[in-house]
This record gives structure tokens, sequence and C-alpha cells, in this order.
């Protein structure tokens, strides 16, 4: 574990102003790249008190879905070059996922281009399913996702 | 059945349920080749469960005759009948490959095989039953000698993937044991003697033609002179070798590639089986189980394969495994991570 922060001073921003949208995502068969980003916005990064929309690792355009192919493609930002909390971003977007969306939808997730010095290792590790659960079944690893994912729904 | 000529399809026969997690690999127990024996085959999954599946000749349906649980602690990954069909071993991300004998119709775990440290997630016996293989997120590629009274010693670790080691397959006929990475490479490893040591005595990477991305899995033909190799790059290749060279004690005789398929499949080809009958059965991460064989033009540039039958949401998720039974030429097994295992049927079209 890292004595310190990664990253020490964030930027964060406002929260951007929400539409209502319709609470039940397994009811329709088109899937709305917005309904999915209503999703994932709140997630709490694993360092900062503040949700990924915040810190602008995520905004309305993160979320891509390709609907012949059944596939969502998530883009996320880390908040600097060498984040070594990527990972543990790219684990608490699939769970999230996994929990609100049918199975047939594919879901890739990557490192916007250009933000992370490690980008293709980053991402080749958070689409290798194996690797993936088996970081899951770590209890350490999975007490931080569900703190990432669970901490606002108090 | 001439292969090329008629209209082949899959037909599902029977789905299995039992699982409560993802389905991850099975393996047919090669004893069951006999006419007058059940078919028997084991999966394993991410319930941390094993469960023996045996077919009643009588009603020719499919039961779970047993479910070896309590053992693993984690998800069970993967798992490899002995050649006699006696004693099944299975590589757990517990670190752990445990080996379980049947004991009058009850499994009884027998032996625990430890060292790894970290997942464990291959596990390959040789063709004559002395020697197992593990490999593992550590990087490492364990073999194993087989000793009486189900005692088992780490003969050596072998060193080479810079990356986690996701299969490892012994050769047909030969002690050559192969091994599949993240690293994106096939390594061979080889002992010129018995007693010797062994080491890596060939890579199949990018400069040799080899693939861009993660190894997932790899089979041989019937014969051991050709192989085919899967992976996350979309692709399937075929390697060959001059095996009559190597069986004649020449030495070792290089794999060189003869192949690539490329532009079948859409996402990560998680699994690759060669029947007895040249037949090879993909599963992929998009639902489909695809069939391929050798076609029989084009024989100046050497032997190309070709596409004989894609079935299209053959499971609702991934298919983590396809495995073709050893006496039924034409039954095939695939898992997936939708926890059922499907059991299909090579059949002409009426």
């Amino acid at each position: 574990m890292t004595l310190g922060l990664i990253n020490a001073n964030p930027v964060v921003h406002a929260k951007k102003e929400r539409v209502a949208r319709s609470e039940d995502p397994h009811g329709e068969d088109a899937v709305d790249p917005l309904e999915i980003y209503d999703f994932v916005r709140d997630i709490r990064d694993p360092e900062h008190p503040y949700s990924l929309e915040q810190l602008s690792v995520l905004s309305e355009e993160s979320v891509t879905v390709d609907e012949k192919l059944g596939r969502i493609l998530i883009t996320f930002t880390p908040t600097i070059q060498h984040c070594s909390m990527a990972t543990v971003i790219g684990l608490c977007l699939r769970v999230k996922l996994k929990e609100c969306f049918p199975p047939h939808f594919k879901v890739d997730i990557k490192v916007a281009p250009g933000s992370h010095a490690d980008e293709e290792s980053v991402n080749k590790q958070l689409n290798d399913k194996e690797r993936v659960a088996a970081a899951l079944e770590n209890p350490n690893l999975r007490q931080l996702v569900d703190e990432c994912l669970y901490s606002n729904e108090l | 059945m001439e292969l090329l000529d008629g209209n082949l399809e899959l037909k599902e026969v029977h789905k299995l349920q039992g699982h409560t997690d993802r389905v991850w690999s099975l393996a047919w127990n090669p004893a069951t080749t006999a006419a007058d024996v059940p078919a028997v085959f084991a999966s394993c999954s991410g319930d941390k469960t094993v469960r023996i599946w045996e077919q009643s000749p009588s009603t020719r349906s499919w039961d779970c005759k047993a479910v070896l649980e309590e053992t693993h602690t984690r998800t069970v990954r993967s798992c490899a009948w002995s050649p006699s069909g006696k004693l099944l071993a299975t590589a757990s991300f517990d670190a752990t490959t445990a080996i379980w004998e049947n004991v009058g119709g009850d499994f009884e775990c027998v032996s625990t095989l430890e060292g790894h440290e970290n997942e464990v997630k291959s596990v390959c016996w040789n063709a004559s039953g002395s020697l197992l293989a593990t490999c593992g997120r550590d990087k490492t590629v364990w073999i194993w000698e087989v000793m009486p009274g189900n005692e088992f010693e780490c003969l050596q670790v072998l060193q080479g993937h810079t990356q986690d080691v996701k299969m490892v397959q012994w050769h047909p006929t030969m002690d050559i044991l192969f091994s599949c990475s993240y690293d994106n490479t096939v390594k061979v490893w080889w002992s010129e003697d018995a007693d010797g040591d062994w080491s890596c005595v060939q890579t199949l990477g990018e400069s040799s033609n080899g693939h861009s991305s993660t190894v997932w899995s790899l089979s041989f033909n019937a014969k051991g002179d050709k192989l085919v190799t899967c992976s996350d790059d979309l692709t399937l290749k075929i390697w060959e070798a001059d095996i009559i060279r190597m069986q004649s004690g020449d030495g070792y005789a290089s794999w060189n590639h003869l192949c690539t398929l490329s532009g079948y499949h859409d996402r990560t080809v998680f699994s690759v089986h060669w029947s007895r009958d040249g037949i090879i059965a993909s599963g992929a991460a998009d639902d489909a189980v695809r069939l391929f064989v050798e076609s029989k033009d084009g024989l100046m540039n050497g032997p190309s394969y070709q596409l004989l039958f894609k079935k299209e949401k053959a499971h609702d998720m991934d298919i983590n495994s396809v495995q073709w039974c050893p006496g039924e030429k034409r039954l095939l097994a695939s898992a997936s991570d939708d926890a059922t295992i499907k059991l299909w049927e090579l059949a002409t079209l009426p």
C-alpha cells in the first residue's frame, strides 16, 4: 500500500444537473448511453470523497453503446498519468454495470487514449475477465470496490 | 460422412444446469470411450465446486452424480482426468491443485498440491499419466511426478513466461509440454532424457508469426503433428512440426506457423479443441461455437482451413470451454458464463 495519496490535489467539478430518467434498466430493449452514465457517474473515487463525475474521470461522453453488436464501451480518464488506482476504477465500473445491465451486453472498459502512461497494459488487464474475476475474489480489493459503489447509500 | 459436402448443423441435445456461477472448464473422462461404459465428464466453476455428470445408458438423460465441494476455497478454474480415468485433478484460484479419486462412486480428495504463489489456472496429465503439469498467474509452470500411493513430487518449476500463464497441455504422444500465456506467447518445454532438466526449447511469439495478444488455449490433432492456438487477438493459428523426426529420437523439431484464421471471431476466443476426426471447435466471448476443417483445395501453398459451421447464440453468455467427447465422435460439450453446460450433436441436416 502506498503511504501518501496518488493524487493529493485532484480538481473537483460541480455536479452536473440530473434529468429524471426511467428507473427500470432491465425493462427496455433500447439501451441509452445516458442511462448507463446515470448508474456510474456517482461511483466514488477510491482515494477522494468525490464522485468520478466530479473529478471528471467520467463524463456523458464516456459511454458509447453499439446496439447492433450488443456492446457497451466505457472510456474513463484517470486524474493523473501514473494513476495506480486505474485498475480499481475499472473494476468498480464492471461490478456496477453487471448489477444494472442484462448480461448479454458485452462491456469493454478502457482509459481515454493518452490519459495514462501504461495505457495498453491497463486496458489489457481491465478486459481480461479471468484477471477481473480473480481480483474480485480478493477480499481487500472487493471491500475497496464496495466502498466506492455503496458509500453513498446511507 | 464426407464432411465438406454435407449440410451440417450443431444440434443442441442437452442443457445441464446445476452450477450457480460461471462454468470455466470441462473434461471428458477418457475411460468412457468404451462402448458399454456410460459417458462421464467433469465440470468446474466459479461456485468453487466440481460436478461429475453421467449419462444413464437406459434413459439417455444426464444426471449430476457428484458435487465435489468444501475443498477449494475459491473458483475452480480447470479440471483434468488422468489417462486411466481413475483420478481427477482440479486447479483453483485458491493456489492449490486437488487430486480426487473415485472410491466406489464417491470422490475423495486424496492429495493437495501446493506451491504456486497465487491462482492456478490449468492442470494437465501427460499421455502415460506419470507426470502432471500446472501453471498460474505467478508466471510459472510446474511439473510434478506422480508416485505410488497418490504422492506427488514437484520435479521442477519452469520460469520463462513474463506474464500470467493461462493453460498447459502435454503433447498427445511425447513428453513435451506446451504453455500459453498473457505474454502473447506459447512456450515449448522439453527434457532431453527422463532424469534431465526441463527447459524452454521454443517460444512461439510474434516474430514466429505468433499471436498479438493473450493466448488462451491450444489443442493437438489426433496424430500430434499439428496444433491450433486461440487468442484474445481474435484469431486461431495452426502450427505443424516434423513429429516423425522427433519420435525417431532425432532431437527437437521446431513448430512452424502453417496458417492464421482471422476474420471469423468478433471477440476473444477462449477455447479450441481438435476432434479425432479433424474438426476444430472454437468457443468465444461472442457466445458462438464455430467449427473449422482443413479444406482440400489450395494444396499448392499447403493445407488451408475453412469455416464449416457457426452456431450463433450457442449460449446466452461467453463460452469458456469446448470439448469433443473422446468416444462419440460427433458429440461436443460447451461450458459458459451463463452457468450451463450444453451438449451438441454434429448432424447432417434432414
